[in-house]
């Protein structure tokens, strides 16, 4: 049973979504039910993962018992069990938020959703390069049809744009897959980290140029530099839940960047080592100047907290650029604080709209709030979180980050990311003041809210004051993570135990 | 036949660049199309070309590398989905805004 565990997190919402497909109207009740089960036992299955990998033994699980290099296994290390936990929590929130309506406003939602976390799931637990493709895959075209969901013109344009520049990702992604298995003939990632090890010099070039377009295409998902246009406008018009759901999607990125280059493009691979750095690096202190910009100039509430997604994604890449173990566990950390605080305020984002009535989101007087109050005690919580002022979680993420920049590289990380940061505290207190005190004098109207609704961004805003508490064991995880990933051979050792004795 | 192969995924690839930076949703969708047949070309062609080959590995002949094909099977089925869903979310953008522009604007349509 416990060695058939790692293939859960795949088959549990595909199975899930499959029973979901069951009639697409009616049944509501007993279809919240399914998707929130096995939401939950997501959660559960990736505790137990969680405390598996956090021994520091590298699992796999072989499907079809195919053996690597030719079969196609799944990979459980300390780095995956901390991306399905945060998947499984991001998704008990979403979803139980969804369960307050917004599921009923087009058909098939809890399916979608289901599959959505099989996409995401398998990208973190997949070996093998092509099989990363096809959980890409899966994962993007259940977000083209969640980000659908509802209809309307705003969601309908994002969408177009959303497909066409994923679809044209994917046709990338094929290139640079065949472009590596020709050079190096082998998909799976531990295979091809000891091919690349001893590479015939003249095929350095063709390893080069597969590299890096794979670093286009993760750089699409992750939205980095000139590649990001298409974020904001998804992600602010997306329903809520969804939008809390895509708050993992540009981590999906990350998480490949991290991966591939951290296995394939580590210590051993002589002259293409950290080929991806001086890239990752710039860029991402482009983005973070890029989404401070946006940040400062968005007039709507969604517009605004999609910016704030894009300061992280910079953030994020800093940290991969700065290829330090250091500066990797400090990103795990302001990765979980980033995607859960991000998808929180999302979340409120939708409630402050619904109390508002026809201001919506938008940054403008409007009428006040039935449950103004405790809206706003939950806005500032998720602000300062998400700005990284004291006592919350962002501040303690944004220090670990500083704290790992070395010599010249704190010459620039410093400036541009608190100067990304004061931009994000100036915009939410702006949008603070003018949601809750610019308000028109007027009779209170409107119903409050659901409390499902309540249940899902406290839920997820929680883990503000959480991470703050549990510092000391989340950061020692963290730091264990960065150790493994800095030494993949454990892991190709693992995976393939007679190639690494040749190789060595 | 390594010339011919380059060149029609090469001019596959350009046609379909071009048109998917056209402005309108259609010729955007073509282009889509035409790069995915392009992609499928290139992929076929990483495990190296073989003449007279064997489809399935037997004691002495030369064969084809049949992983290649595996990978050409998965993604013709994933991109024609895609198209499929592409060509209709085009046809519910163009009765939802109005026009067929990419990004639903009329004026800088040509």
């Amino acid at each position: 049973m416990m060695q058939h565990l790692i293939v859960f997190p795949v088959v549990l919402p595909l199975i899930a979504g499959i029973l979901l497909l069951y009639q697409r109207q009616g049944l509501v009740r007993y279809k919240r039910i399914v998707s929130v089960a096995a939401t939950a036992l997501m959660l559960l299955v990736a505790i137990g993962l969680l405390r598996q990998a956090a021994s520091g033994e590298i699992t796999y699980y072989a499907l079809g018992d195919w053996q690597a290099p030719f079969g196609i296994v799944l990979v459980l290390d300390r780095l995956s069990a901390l991306m399905l936990l945060l998947t499984a929590v991001l998704a008990v929130g979403a979803v139980v938020f969804a369960c307050a309506g917004d599921d009923e406003k087009g058909s098939n939602f809890h399916g979608l959703f289901q599959w959505q976390l099989l996409g995401i799931n398998g990208a973190f637990l997949t070996g093998d390069l092509f099989n990363l493709f096809v959980f890409f895959e899966v994962l993007l075209l259940a977000s083209y049809a969640l980000l659908l969901h509802g209809g309307g013109k705003a969601r309908i344009q994002a969408s177009v744009h959303y497909v066409v520049l994923n679809l044209a990702g994917s046709s990338l992604f094929l290139i640079a897959v065949g472009i590596l298995y020709g050079a190096t003939g082998t998909l799976n990632m531990a295979d091809m980290a000891i091919r690349v090890a001893d590479l015939p010099a003249e095929r350095d070039g063709l390893v080069t140029a597969g590299a890096l377009m794979l670093l286009v295409v993760f750089g699409l998902k992750a939205a980095i530099l000139p590649l990001y246009f298409w974020l904001p406008k998804a992600y602010a018009s997306a329903p809520a839940p969804v939008a809390a759901l895509f708050a993992i999607m540009t981590k999906v990125g990350i998480y490949a960047i991290l991966r591939v280059y951290s296995l394939i493009f580590g210590d051993s691979a002589g002259g293409l080592e950290a080929l991806e750095q001086p890239w990752v690096w710039w860029l991402s202190l482009g983005t973070l100047a890029a989404a401070g910009v946006g940040v400062m100039a968005a007039r709507d509430l969604r517009l605004l907290v999609a910016y704030l997604v894009l300061v992280s994604v910079g953030t994020l890449l800093a940290g991969i650029g700065m290829r330090s173990p250091q500066a990797v566990s400090a990103l795990l950390y302001y990765l979980i604080h980033t995607t859960l605080i991000t998808g929180g305020l999302f979340l409120l984002a939708e409630m402050i709209g619904l109390q508002r009535g026809k201001a919506g989101t938008r940054l403008v007087k409007g009428r006040p709030m039935v449950q103004g109050a405790a809206l706003a005690m939950l806005f500032f919580v998720g602000a300062i979180a998400v700005a990284g002022v004291p006592p919350f979680s962002g501040a303690f993420g944004k220090a670990l980050m500083l704290n790992a920049a070395e010599g010249d590289q704190r010459l620039w990380l410093w400036p541009l990311l608190l100067l990304a940061s004061l931009a994000s505290l100036i915009a939410l207190s702006r949008a603070g003041s003018t949601l809750f005190w610019r308000s028109h004098r007027g009779t209170i109207s409107g119903s409050p809210l659901p409390y499902r609704q309540w249940f899902g961004v406290i839920w997820l805003l929680s883990a503000a004051p959480l991470l703050v508490a549990l510092a000391g064991p989340v950061s020692s995880y963290t730091q264990a993570t960065a150790e493994q990933l800095a030494n993949p051979q454990v892991l190709i050792r693992t995976l393939l135990p007679n190639a690494a004795g040749d190789a060595q | 036949m390594e010339l011919l192969y380059a060149m029609t995924t090469g001019v596959l690839t350009a046609c379909g660049l071009y048109l998917t930076l056209r402005g309108r949703t259609f010729p955007v969708v073509v282009g889509l199309t035409l790069l995915s047949y392009a992609v499928n070309l290139f992929l076929f062609s990483m495990g190296g070309l073989t003449t007279d080959g064997a489809a399935i590995v037997s004691e002495g002949t030369g064969y084809a590398d049949p992983l290649p094909q595996a990978l050409v099977l998965t993604a013709i089925v994933i991109g024609f989905a895609m198209t499929a869903f592409v060509v209709i979310l085009a046809m519910r953008a163009r009765s939802e805004v109005g026009n067929d522009h990419v990004d639903g604007k009329k004026e800088d349509r040509e």
